[in-house]
């Protein structure tokens, strides 16, 4: 793809965890790219599937979902529970002909403002490489 | 215990309804869920009390016009009740088996009576075939006769439904009385296993088994020989379908092959599985905005609509396929005729594998999305 070509990507985040670290990253000056669009949830299980699929099927480059480290759930066991359902969706969208590698799911603490950095940087750079998500010019969907 | 009940003239559903009457009568249960003739010789099911009229009851009937899982989940689900008998077909058993995991049944007090399915009819096909030309073409005898053989064949110039053509799972697994078709002469008898409490509840002592042990035995063996031709055949079938479908999904995307889907939600209405009282489809959540319309087709340059087709289907297949019984019933029920079911059972068996997960199996056997293991996937999100 062209370099003129932005992704955008819609990141869901933990209020607890990676929210906390987007703002450290923030707080501490830490540079990443400006492609991400984030929403802040109280947990990273309650991201039902139609949040991921409703910016993916608009136009959306990337899905990120952000939730605390196995282990260290605010409520116990939600990122657990996230997990599989993250896992569904994915086997799912893969197998009804969309491309399952735009949704992310990643483990980022409050403390790891770097980490939260880095991955969004990484996935801006994995969505320009995969090009622009087809469903952007889609208008039969 | 097993038991052949006897069949008098052929008449294979009169033993039928005195099985039934016969668990009203002796009090096993105070009602049975069971479908019924109605006077216009149409097919639902009723809660019937009354034994006299269980010369309506006709489980044996062909034809599917509801998973009846919805409304045995609606007549169990909460206490004070009375103990109550539930008639069904094995994919209706599978539901409900879902149906108590997801909350909206119970096997309390309740007494499951499953019948081997020998293919069901869609309800205009059914009909169509009852106002046959001349003589009614319908002829339930004939479709019985193939539950010997296992040949299992719609009539002539009929199809089964689309699911029922697919269907590896035609038998009764488990059920506190099992009507077992397969592998029998049902002009002769119908050979039926139950449970030991029902047994004694229904006064059938170790007398009367002993008396039919020797017919008993040969059908048994017959039953697993049938089954396993009628479940080899169906899955050759049934796999023929899925591969033919994911090259399609491969080819022309969900989105494609929902293209006519015009959002009526009879497949999620129909669907024993989706229960949720208030869909998230049928909230003001899809009530979008003019401008949001217009923003989407300028930005688009044009926008489907009704919107959100696409993003129903596969939202739906997020939210249901994992406990998909592949009853069916959604491709009965499409206006456009699209193939729904085909999609989630294609869909749905990958994605039940990757959890291991069979739905109806068992009660015991948690929901996936219920349930989790701390060291599973510990690759997921690490990145």
């Amino acid at each position: 793809m062209t370099d003129s070509f932005e992704p955008k990507i819609v990141a869901f985040l933990c209020n607890w965890c990676t929210y906390t670290g987007a703002d450290l990253a923030g707080t501490s000056r830490i540079q990443y790219p400006p492609n991400v669009r984030i929403i802040r949830l109280m947990c990273s299980s309650s991201v039902d599937p139609t949040y991921v699929l409703k910016p993916l099927l608009d136009g959306a480059d990337g899905v990120l979902i952000g939730g605390c480290h196995p282990g260290d759930c605010h409520y116990q066991s939600g990122n657990y529970k996230a997990r599989r359902r993250i896992i569904a969706l994915k086997e799912i969208l893969k197998n009804a002909g969309f491309d399952e590698d735009r949704v992310w799911l990643r483990w980022i603490s409050a403390s790891e403002g770097g980490r939260f950095a880095e991955t969004v940087t990484q996935m801006t750079e994995a969505m320009k490489e995969k090009g622009p998500n087809p469903m952007r010019r889609e208008w039969a969907v | 215990m097993r038991t052949t009940i006897s069949v008098e003239n052929g008449d294979t559903l009169a033993a039928v309804r005195g099985l039934l009457r016969q668990l009203l009568e002796a009090e096993v249960v105070d009602a049975l869920l069971v479908p019924m003739e109605t006077p216009s010789g149409t097919i639902t099911p009723a809660l019937v009390a009354d034994p006299d009229l269980l010369n309506a009851a006709n489980p044996l009937a062909p034809v599917m016009g509801l998973n009846a899982a919805h409304v045995a989940g609606q007549v169990s689900v909460r206490e004070p009740r009375g103990r109550i008998g539930v008639v069904l077909r094995p994919c209706e058993l599978r539901a409900l088996v879902e149906l108590v995991k997801l909350k909206q049944a119970s096997l309390d007090d309740v007494v499951t009576i499953g019948v081997d399915c020998l293919g069901t009819y869609d309800v205009p096909v059914y009909n169509a075939m009852r106002a046959g030309p001349g003589q009614a073409a319908l002829d339930v005898a004939a479709l019985l006769a193939t539950a010997q053989s296992g040949e299992l064949a719609p009539q002539e110039g009929y199809t089964f439904r689309d699911a029922c053509q697919m269907c590896e799972k035609p038998h009764v697994a488990e059920a506190d009385i099992v009507l077992e078709l397969f592998g029998a002469d049902l002009a002769a008898g119908i050979p039926v296993s139950l449970s030991d409490e029902v047994a004694e509840k229904m006064g059938m002592d170790g007398v009367e088994a002993e008396r039919n042990q020797v017919i008993e035995k040969e059908p048994g063996l017959k039953r697993a020989e049938v089954l396993e031709k009628v479940v080899a055949a169906r899955t050759q079938v049934r796999d023929a379908r899925f591969a033919e479908m994911r090259q399609r999904l491969d080819r022309e995307g969900v989105e494609g092959v929902f293209a006519a889907c015009v959002r009526c939600h009879n497949c999620m209405t129909v669907c024993p599985i989706c229960y949720c009282k208030t869909c998230l489809f049928k909230s003001p959540i899809f009530d979008h905005e003019p401008m949001q319309y217009m923003n989407w087709a300028q930005r688009k340059g044009a926008y489907r609509l009704p919107a959100d087709t696409t993003l129903f289907h596969l939202t739906r297949l997020n939210h249901m396929v994992l406990s998909c019984v592949g009853c069916g019933m959604c491709t009965s029920s499409c206006p456009a005729e699209l193939p729904v079911g085909q999609v989630f059972r294609a869909i749905g068996q990958q994605v039940q594998e990757t959890f291991d997960y069979v739905p109806g199996r068992s009660v015991e056997e948690p929901l996936p999305m219920v349930t989790f293991h701390e060291d599973e996937w510990m690759e997921m999100g690490e990145g």
